[in-house]
């Protein structure tokens, strides 16, 4: 541990991962640590053996869940959006080649008290239960506007500036009813409450493109999803960070970050060893989120709660579906924030036969959390068994510029990757100075 | 009509014993005196001949220095279906470190999985500290495939590969790809992430 280094990355978390995977394919020396024995950190999926450590550390799991190894058990809920960020970035690095994809097979969204499967296409808007005859009739006219939209022909806006009006102004436009708005902007559009609204339409016209092609990539749902479980994502960028180079450690206490008299990064301490580097980039865990040690150097924005429940059934009213999401918008249960259900099975390699993996989870508003994910435990049937988590959502204070401490952001309330790749591309942007622009890596030649 | 199966093999060994070496003198005949550490070899492909019908390709992965400080992945390890164990011959704590990596496998592997226990180093014979049938002792007890190569003669490289391929099971092709062995794109049971990209017409998903 004598060598200096480029880089010191800490924890394996995704973020982490692809940003020790692209620092080494563009010939940075990276050290990447993690303090567990596993890969992943907060986005790890986690064994049996695991996952009880991690919430009942005095209980062994029980013989009727199966064996051990067969669970990869995410606990982060999220999915990959088929024409998203993510997936561009898997490509790009061929670290495609490590891992293997399924489809999840659909995408609901609860309004009323029952829920629905999100229409992505003309037809199944036309027979969707969601709407009535002539809210679909408009529903039809707002889809075709979208679709039919052209920067750079006039003829095609109707009078609207996505660029200006907002995406109030959109749907009165449309005479949309609230309760399509309702699954347009959270089920299609994927925001977590209703801010959006009032700003400008572009992003929200972005992400519904975004939504409908994806889901055109593969037909049943606009995400698709690793098997072995998410925790496949991080270990395949790990990879590719070590086949260029990077040097790998697990299982390593992470003493101290160790600091010049002007602040500026120096070296991480590691069982009573110092080994130095230029740069540290880290998660929020190794700079004193939640810890009384060392400098704090995150701030907490929020709260999230997630409620990962054992099922022995499909969730009811998915048409028994191996796996999905369901969309609880706020309108739909008096909240300020959707209330999300991701649900994964054996179909994944996540689980044993005939168990379902459904993971709850919304921003905590109250002081009561397991509470608020109530209306969304009560879509799932009986529940075998639950763990509860509350994770606190950090963010750096600072951007790293003047000390080369480098940190990134927790794993969000949102369904999907996007905003962890826009965190890849910010750290990556003050880390090297410059955009993150990916290289295709060259194809080598297959005897 | 010829049938070509695809098997994910996995090396394995301390570092320094020769498993890339071994590896690069299969694929590409070739030998290195003084090859680094393995940086940037990604993933190496070969195909072995058994008969006029039967070819077996080994999709072949390097542990690109992971094992160093116990930080192989999981995913390493996960649907392959064979794994060659490497040791030096001309030292005696690398067979040791070779039974550690093992157990290993018979703990995180398929139990399926055929290993193949090999001692490199063989050009170097005159410095031996492995006897050869303290290492056939143990892979006989242990049911392991064993024996000595070298990576930079050749000396029973293709040899140890061949052997594999003929004790690997030789279901039918489809079989295989069920049995985790990933025949290519087209075989893949879920979706192909790279074909998609490239039939979807996309240009933005090039110019990122």
């Amino acid at each position: 541990m004598d060598e200096e280094y480029d880089v010191i990355v800490l924890g394996t978390g995704l973020t982490e991962c692809i940003l020790s995977g692209l620092l080494s394919v563009e010939g940075k020396k990276v050290l990447h640590m993690d303090r567990n024995d596993y890969y992943g950190g907060e986005s790890a999926s986690l064994n049996l053996t695991q996952l009880y450590r991690k919430f009942r550390p005095t209980q062994s799991p029980p013989t009727e869940l199966g064996r051990d190894r067969d669970y990869a058990v995410d606990l982060v809920p999220k999915f990959i959006i088929a024409s998203g960020e993510l997936t561009k970035i898997l490509v790009h690095t061929d670290v495609t080649r490590y891992l293997e994809f399924k489809q999840i097979a659909g995408s609901f969204v609860y309004r009323d008290g029952k829920i629905s499967k999100v229409p992505s296409t003309e037809m199944e808007a036309v027979r969707s239960p969601l709407m009535g005859l002539f809210e679909k009739r408009r529903a039809k006219k707002f889809f075709e506007f979208l679709q039919g939209w052209k920067d750079d022909d006039p003829t095609t806006h109707q009078g609207i500036n996505l660029d200006k009006d907002s995406m109030k102004v959109v749907y009165e436009k449309f005479g949309l009813e609230p309760g399509t708005q309702d699954f347009i902007g959270h089920a299609m559009a994927l925001y977590l409450d209703d801010d959006y609204i009032t700003k400008v339409a572009r992003p929200t016209y972005d992400r519904i493109i975004l939504y409908t092609s994806s889901m055109a990539r593969y037909g049943k749902s606009p995400y698709i999803y690793p098997l072995y479980g998410l925790g496949e994502l991080p270990q395949s960028f790990a990879r590719l960070s070590a086949i260029y180079g990077g040097t790998y450690m697990l299982d390593k206490q992470i003493d101290a970050i160790v600091t010049d008299d002007e602040g500026k990064f120096v070296g991480v301490t590691s069982g009573g060893e110092t080994v130095k580097a230029k740069q540290v980039i880290g998660d929020p865990s190794y700079f004193g989120a939640g810890t009384d040690g060392g400098k704090v150097r995150v701030v907490e924005e929020g709260k999230v709660v997630r409620a990962i429940c054992f099922l022995k059934h499909p969730i009811p009213g998915t048409e028994d579906s191996d796996s999905c999401q369901i969309i609880i918008p706020q309108n739909q249960v008096n909240r300020r924030h959707d209330i999300y259900i991701a649900m994964v099975s054996s179909t994944h390699n996540v689980c044993a036969k005939d168990i379902y993996v459904a993971i709850v989870s919304t921003i905590v508003e109250t002081d009561r959390p397991e509470q608020e994910i109530a209306p969304g435990l009560s879509l799932l049937g009986p529940i075998y068994d639950k763990f509860v988590d509350i994770t606190p959502l950090y963010t750096p204070t600072s951007s790293g510029e003047n000390d080369n401490i480098f940190i990134t952001r927790s794993y969000d309330a949102t369904s999907h990757f996007e905003t962890v790749v826009e965190d890849v591309q910010d750290v990556w942007k003050r880390v090297v100075g410059s955009d993150l622009v990916l290289k295709k890596r060259e194809v080598e030649v297959q005897g | 009509m010829s049938k070509q199966y695809q098997f994910k093999l996995v090396l394995l060994g301390e570092s320094a014993v020769g498993k890339s070496s071994l590896v690069l003198r299969f694929v590409k005949d070739q030998f290195d005196d003084y090859r680094e550490s393995t940086i940037g070899a990604a993933f190496l492909t070969q195909t072995v001949t058994l008969d006029d019908q039967t070819t077996v390709k080994f999709e072949i992965w390097d542990t690109a220095g992971q094992e160093r400080y116990k930080s192989l992945a999981p995913m390493y390890y996960r649907n392959a279906n064979c794994a060659v164990v490497v040791y030096d011959i001309t030292q005696s704590a690398s067979l040791e470190k070779a039974r550690t990596w093992i157990r290993e496998l018979q703990r995180q592997a398929d139990p399926s999985i055929v290993i193949a226990l090999c001692g490199n180093k063989l050009d170097l014979a005159a410095r031996r500290q492995v006897s050869q049938e303290e290492a056939k002792k143990y892979a006989d007890e242990e049911g392991l495939m064993w024996t000595e190569t070298s990576a930079k003669t050749g000396e029973g490289v293709t040899e140890i590969f061949t052997a594999i391929a003929q004790k690997l099971p030789l279901t039918a092709p489809s079989a295989t790809r069920a049995g985790g062995a990933r025949a290519g794109p087209g075989a893949r049971a879920g979706v192909d992430l790279n074909k998609q990209a490239a039939s979807a017409g996309q240009p933005e998903a090039c110019n990122c």
